[in-house]
């Protein structure tokens, strides 16, 4: 027996307030973080993440009462990622409650700021976060790293980044694939894998989550340390604890 | 009304420790302090850390805060909390560091060359996630939390206790570390009791109601499965 992979429900939040269709029976304020977060806690969730889609720049500061508000009554780790773009702002959020930061198109813009936040803060605290999309017909397959929610190809190679940011003191990535985003049809296993084997920092593997068995998927097939999943926690169709039931009798270890 | 000190030399967020410590007891007075006078008059202390090894100690003693640990880890109820643990030993390999000595011992990094599970599966470091606790003895912090519970761990160091009697619980990755120490009024775990919802809770409400003693003999709570 040993370490547990990690299940971990993703909670997008814009003004405050947690979006998408949240499909918990009885909840008072189906928007409201702390009961969302609460029921998730309940759940078996091991860590929980928070993704800032706020666009407005006045609201933006609001996710830090939000994270105020759960970690002083949800005692599980909480990573913080969306709209991070100082190392200023990795410490606020630090000093919110947030466990972990995740770093991403700030990341891109700026390499320096995940070495000068990871040496202020500690590596423990630092996750980059990749979004990375095939590149069409390349052969071994590559994949290229994109900024601003997918929409910006950079030209950089995801592993190539991925190992420049473990480098610069990264304690973790949170691997999003963009060809499977939204798709249903499962975390892209192959780039996964690739993350996994080529890096020594844990992996979250994330993107395109349909059903149960693409979770045993992602720890089997893709060497994943952490599974993220969004929409099919908040629409009902898993819980945490179905999951983790699943992941259990495929022999794969996790707290129960 | 009783005081818990959580010592607050300047590194790292120090909120979530309070917050679950005000959860825990909230009839106890809970301070976040970097005064080394607060420390002498809190009946509890807790020490806490986070980021390097290095940058832990220069910050400690950039506050004075170095004796006050000292003075206060002889008597009082102290638990000691991840780099809280390693601080407390003779050296760390992370920045070739002296620690405050207070337990025999060294903080090494896990080896990269062992960081491989029975199925040669990697396992990765940062240790980050949630692992066994293997209690290898009985202790008034231990109670109520089940041989091999499972905390919520986030490290690249771990302790290697010089004295086999100080170990207090163990972890496997992939050999066995010692993630939890006791001596006398002295306990300190490597994982993050904060963090690790209803049994760091327990872990840390122990700690508010611990005597401070180490004499597990007249505990009946403790089976001999644990001994």
């Amino acid at each position: 027996m040993g370490l547990s992979k990690r299940v971990i429900p993703c909670l997008d939040v814009t003004g405050g307030r947690v979006v998408k269709g949240v499909n918990f029976v009885g909840l008072r304020d189906a928007g409201d973080p702390v009961e969302i977060a609460r029921r998730y806690d309940q759940q078996g969730a091991d860590e929980l993440c928070f993704l800032d889609i706020t666009a407005s720049s006045d609201e933006r500061g609001l996710i830090v009462h939000v994270i105020e508000e759960v970690a002083a009554q949800v005692f599980i780790p909480l990573t913080v990622g969306g709209g991070v773009r100082s190392s200023d702002d990795v410490r606020s959020l630090l000093n919110a409650g947030a466990d972990k930061v995740s770093i991403n198109t700030a990341a891109v813009l700026n390499p320096k700021l995940v070495e000068e936040a990871a040496a202020r803060f500690g590596s423990q605290c630092i996750v980059v976060a990749v979004d990375a999309r095939r590149v069409a017909g390349s052969s071994p397959t590559r994949w290229e790293v994109f900024t601003h929610g997918g929409r910006k190809s950079t030209g950089i190679d995801a592993l190539d980044w991925g190992r420049r940011m473990q480098q610069a003191g990264a304690g973790e990535i949170l691997l999003t694939s963009m060809d499977r985003d939204g798709t249903k049809e499962g975390f892209d296993l192959e780039l996964t894998r690739a993350f996994s084997d080529t890096l020594d920092v844990p992996i979250v593997a994330s993107g395109g989550v349909g059903d149960v068995e693409d979770f045993v998927e992602g720890v089997v097939r893709g060497g994943a340390d952490a599974l993220l999943a969004a929409s099919v926690f908040h629409y009902g169709e898993l819980t945490v604890a179905d999951v983790k039931k699943r992941l259990a009798a495929a022999g794969i270890e996790v707290r129960a | 009304m009783t005081t818990i000190a959580v010592v607050d030399y300047g590194m790292g967020n120090l909120r979530s420790v309070a917050k679950a410590l005000e959860h825990v007891a909230p009839d106890y007075n809970v301070v976040v302090t970097s005064d080394g006078g607060d420390i002498a008059e809190a009946d509890r202390i807790v020490f806490p850390g986070q980021g390097a090894m290095p940058d832990c100690m220069r910050e400690l003693d950039a506050r004075g805060l170095r004796e006050p640990i000292i003075v206060a880890s002889q008597h009082k109820p102290f638990l000691g909390l991840c780099i809280g643990l390693q601080m407390l030993f003779d050296h760390s390999e992370e920045g070739d560091t002296r620690g405050l000595g207070l337990l025999p011992g060294r903080v090494k990094r896990f080896p990269a060359e062992r960081m491989r599970d029975a199925s040669g599966n990697k396992l990765k470091v940062p240790h980050m996630g949630w692992n066994q606790v293997l209690q290898n003895r009985p202790h008034a912090m231990w109670q109520g939390i089940e041989d091999g519970n499972r905390f919520y761990f986030v490290h690249s160091f771990y302790v290697e206790a010089a004295d086999p009697e100080l170990v207090a619980g163990r972890t496997n990755y992939p050999f066995a570390f010692t993630s939890a120490v006791a001596r006398n009024n002295i306990f300190a775990v490597q994982f993050h009791p904060e963090k690790s919802q209803s049994v760091g809770l327990k872990l840390l409400s122990n700690f508010v109601t611990w005597d401070g003693s180490s004499d597990m003999s007249k505990d009946k709570a403790f089976g001999t499965a644990n001994v």
